[in-house]
């Protein structure tokens, strides 16, 4: 399983857009650290970006936790988004393509699973929403 | 002030280290409870305390004296740390300002009954001072990032008719707004019916930009001018499938100068044979 090393993470507020840059600056320099390649790096960044306004918007603000992670010899960068926000009432629902709650594209969620290649979503209506990613070094 | 004097500072602290440090401890994690815990401030104010006495026992007695060279550092250090964590600066001030309580246990009873209360309002009079100005200076400092992102968004005019916006940066929804204004604009004071936007300094395209630039598109189509995004890295091509943005019918060209190359073919006909 993933083992931590405790001094290559951080744990920041997700509570307004600017937050949502500090997040994906801090997933950015992590996934250049575990020498991700340009474009899975761009991809979690991406994800990371999503999920951020995700916790924002719909979570009502919460928190995000990235770090670098090992799993025998792979590095890799992994982000918590968490909130105790609403929660998501039908998950099949809003990880289908297209459907949207708040007038945007209705991709963040669906997409962000295709960009990453670990995606867990915790979900419980009225207590908050947890979504777990990480990407590995090839 | 002596070095005598403070020599003799420097014995007070040192024999009643263990109570004035204790009080110090206390006033401070009460003030600071759930930020920090009671270990890491315990370590950091013995650093403080340690370099406080050592300054004093080499004969300092203020705080610009070679003497409190390491203080002053270690003071840095701490207030440095506490603002990248997002402490306030009454917190981060009462790092110092709890040392205080430390030392009211030293002075007789008659006094501290009647001039404590007195000094511990004037700390929060001077803490509160500080705060609003703290406040005032990040106020300041949001009216600059307000006016920067209007700078940074510079529309040019790159040939007869056809215009360009370079976007760098995070593209929000504040910016969109900046962006397509001008644009929309300079495409009206230049007469163009080019408008071509660059998102090479765009360091990544998730849905709200993708969403934003779209917008922006799609309103300069409506003021009858056709519009190019380029500048797509592969990267950010890649990233853009996976998440499963469609760019429709809107042109899109790797580099900029092949965006111009388009636009300059197509001003070449007539027009009734452009299409978009």
């Amino acid at each position: 399983m993933t083992t931590t090393s405790p001094t290559t993470g951080t744990r920041q507020p997700v509570r307004d857009d600017s937050d949502v840059v500090r997040v994906r600056q801090a997933v950015r320099r992590l996934a250049q650290q575990a020498r991700l390649s340009l474009v899975d790096q761009t991809k979690l960044v991406t994800a990371a970006s999503e999920l951020a306004r995700n916790t924002l918007v719909h979570g009502g603000g919460g928190e995000a936790e990235v770090e670098l992670v090992t799993s025998g010899l792979r590095t890799g960068v992994r982000a918590v988004f968490s909130d105790q926000g609403p929660g998501i009432a039908d998950l099949d629902l809003a990880l289908t393509d297209g459907w949207t709650s708040g007038g945007g594209l209705g991709l963040g969620l669906s997409g962000s699973r295709r960009l990453v290649e670990h995606f867990a979503i915790d979900t419980t209506p009225g207590v908050g929403t947890r979504v777990e990613i990480a990407a590995w070094a090839r | 002030m002596p070095t005598a004097r403070s020599a003799q500072l420097s014995t007070i602290l040192t024999d009643h280290a263990e109570a004035v440090r204790a009080a110090w401890l206390d006033a401070s994690s009460v003030e600071l409870r759930g930020r920090s815990t009671r270990g890491e401030l315990e370590r950091e104010q013995s650093d403080i305390y340690d370099a406080l006495v050592e300054g004093l026992r080499d004969g300092g007695s203020e705080l610009g004296d070679a003497a409190f060279d390491q203080l002053r550092g270690i003071l840095a250090d701490v207030s440095g740390a506490r603002a990248r964590l997002g402490f306030t600066p009454r917190e981060t001030a009462m790092a110092v300002f709890a040392l205080k309580e430390g030392l009211y246990s030293l002075v007789d009873d008659d006094v501290r009954a009647h001039l404590t209360p007195l000094m511990r309002l004037v700390d929060d009079l001077g803490l509160y001072t500080f705060e609003n100005y703290a406040d005032a200076r990040e106020a300041i400092i949001t009216e600059q990032a307000e006016q920067l992102m209007e700078l940074s968004t510079p529309v040019v005019k790159l040939w007869e008719g056809i215009v360009a916006v370079p976007l760098v940066g995070t593209l929000d929804s504040a910016r969109t707004q900046v962006v397509m204004e001008k644009l929309l604009n300079t495409l009206v004071e230049t007469g163009s019916e080019h408008a071509i936007i660059d998102i090479t300094g765009v360091p990544a395209v998730d849905t709200q930009v993708a969403q934003h630039l779209l917008k922006t598109v799609v309103a300069a189509r409506l003021m009858g001018a056709q519009c190019t995004i380029s500048g797509i890295r592969p990267q950010i091509a890649q990233t853009i499938v996976a998440l499963g943005i469609e760019f429709g019918d809107i042109r899109t060209r790797a580099s900029l100068a092949d965006a111009l190359v388009d636009a300059l073919r197509e001003k070449k006909r007539p027009t009734s044979e452009v299409r978009g």
